[in-house]
């Protein structure tokens, strides 16, 4: 369970965090997008008790972070952005040490077992240093996972890897979202829409968006639309589909297919397929057309960027 | 203080895959070693007559105080980078998110360092058994006591104050020279002014380091004013550091 109130944090004149509040269930993946600089990996920090806010309160597993900083340490596994690793240490050494660090019972059987969990058990001897970049950053979330913590905050954890490693983690991620809460950070929105059950844009230090992902692409649109197509040149398709009801708009794509719009929650498909097939077209496909986070994204950014400008 | 302890460990074990610590051992031992030889070669030379003149039977004062003087040299090599490096290479942001308290991580960190200094410190004790084994009744069982009581408090305080310097930075030869200068200050400058000014010369005098070893737990006896001049040094350099670590998280 993460909860933040208020939070702000500035770096002497600098403000990265302004006043965000959030909550995360246990059980809940929560994406925080946003582009580099953001204020993500800031907010992260002071979640994971690495540093105070400025102003503001967060709770992490029910423990406040500035009042009860190590009962929140105790309970989150963290796994910053550079992945920092000792790498005069063996994979095994450097796990083993983490355990130790958090006081694990039987801290090397630990070990091996969080090492056999994200796939580098037959590294275990190697050092840190002769490892790849997509095995360092196993070895960093070896590190965020070890302790089998109830919140789970990650920062761009699938950086840098190839897309296998990407694939792999990912799952690995989801898996373990199922008992825990985890907050993890990226830039790449198409990760965002696939693991996260609510994603918060946050731009300039401030959430300008939260919601699931479905739902953040139907309120940025207004109406959701979808497409059909059917064989042959379709004459007088538009006029049928308009005639459905519930659809508030028609539009001829360039290539043959069309796009209606109707409004969320009342999705008329069906009725619009029934209508093609007994107006005697033969149906070839009828797809949802979803704006993509990409567009949403820049949609909310550039509003907000164009903002200060005009102030000064 | 168990995390204090898995840190010491770990930074124990961390000077044997460095090759800083080696030449440091190496420099050190050395030159305690060639010492030991001339110290020996001489008192057989001079002393063989015996009766009035003859140099006194050499104790372990000199192997001692030459210790404690080539830490003010090489010391800052081994303490410059305990906190730094890993400032440097962002794994302290591990250690500050992981349930470690400020205060355990630096005494972890120095506690290692007296460990690997101990070790070295244990070498010489070699020097004990041979010089009392040469000398027809022994060496002076107390005076080896408090002159190696002694080292080890001067080993504390300055380790302690070269974990406190190394965690204000980031850079190991930045926290080097700032640590040398910290020790070559308490060994020679301070003491220097108790010679030519009157008023507050007790104070530099007191501050003067070499004294509290050298003119006392080196020739056996052991003050209270002493003890508490290494612990209260020991302590200052302990807690900057914490508050060095508390700063950086406010960063």
């Amino acid at each position: 369970m993460i909860r933040v109130q208020g939070l702000t944090k500035d770096y002497g004149a600098r403000r990265a965090v302004s006043s965000i509040n959030f909550e995360a269930k246990q059980g809940e993946i929560v994406g925080f997008l946003g582009p580099n600089g953001a204020g993500k990996t800031t907010t992260m920090r002071i979640l994971t008790g690495y540093m105070p806010p400025t102003e503001g309160s967060a709770q992490v597993a029910g423990f406040d972070v500035v009042e009860e900083s190590l009962e929140v340490r105790k309970r989150v596994g963290y796994m910053p952005e550079t992945v920092p690793l000792y790498t005069d240490m063996t994979a095994i050494e450097y796990l083993t040490f983490m355990a130790d660090l958090r006081q694990l019972p039987e801290s090397q059987d630990r070990a091996y077992e969080t090492l056999e969990m994200v796939g580098m058990d037959s590294r275990a001897d190697s050092y840190i240093s002769s490892l790849s970049k997509g095995m360092r950053q196993r070895m960093g979330l070896a590190q965020a996972l070890i302790h089998h913590p109830e919140v789970l905050i990650l920062d761009e954890p699938t950086i840098g890897l190839d897309p296998a490693q990407v694939v792999e983690v990912r799952n690995l991620i989801r898996e373990m979202g199922k008992q825990r809460t985890v907050l993890l950070s990226t830039h790449i929105l198409s990760e965002a829409q696939q693991i996260c059950d609510r994603v918060l844009i946050i731009n300039k230090g401030r959430i300008i968006a939260e919601d699931t992902p479905q739902n953040l692409q139907a309120r940025l649109v207004g109406s959701e639309r979808a497409s059909v197509r059917v064989r042959g040149d379709g004459d007088g398709l538009g006029k049928l589909v308009q005639k459905v009801k519930g659809v508030r708009s028609v539009h001829a794509q360039g290539d043959g297919a069309l796009e209606f719009q109707f409004a969320p929650g009342q999705d008329v498909r069906p009725e619009v397929a029934k209508a093609i097939v007994g107006g005697g077209y033969e149906l070839l496909e009828l797809r949802p057309v979803g704006m993509s986070l990409e567009e949403i994204f820049l949609e909310l950014t550039r509003d907000d960027s164009h903002s200060p400008r005009k102030e000064r | 203080m168990r995390n204090a302890w898995t840190i010491a460990r770990r930074e124990y074990h961390r000077f044997f895959t460095s090759p800083i610590a080696y030449v440091v051992a190496f420099v050190m031992l050395l030159t305690l070693g060639i010492m030991f030889a001339i110290t020996i070669i001489y008192y057989r030379q001079n002393a063989l007559g015996g009766g009035y003149g003859a140099p006194p039977a050499p104790d372990m004062g000199g192997i001692t105080g030459t210790f404690a003087f080539l830490m003010i040299l090489m010391l800052p090599a081994i303490t410059m980078r305990l906190v730094a490096d890993e400032n440097r290479m962002g794994t302290m942001e591990l250690l500050l998110t992981a349930p470690v308290r400020d205060w355990e991580l630096i005494v972890g960190k120095w506690l290692g360092g007296l460990l690997y200094m101990l070790t070295l410190i244990a070498a010489t004790l070699v020097y004990a058994f041979i010089l009392n084994a040469l000398e027809t009744p022994g060496i002076d069982q107390q005076q080896l006591m408090t002159s190696y009581l002694g080292l080890i408090l001067v080993t504390a305080s300055l380790l302690a104050l070269g974990v406190g310097v190394s965690a204000m930075f980031t850079n190991q030869i930045a926290a080097f020279f700032v640590t040398l200068g910290v020790f070559v200050f308490l060994w020679w400058l301070v003491g220097f002014p108790a010679n030519y000014v009157s008023a507050g010369s007790d104070l530099f005098s007191y501050l003067d380091m070499k004294t509290h070893f050298y003119d006392t737990m080196n020739q056996g006896v052991i003050n209270l004013s002493d003890l508490a001049y290494f612990l209260s040094l020991t302590a200052l350099g302990l807690f900057s550091g914490s508050t060095a670590v508390e700063v950086r998280r406010w960063g």
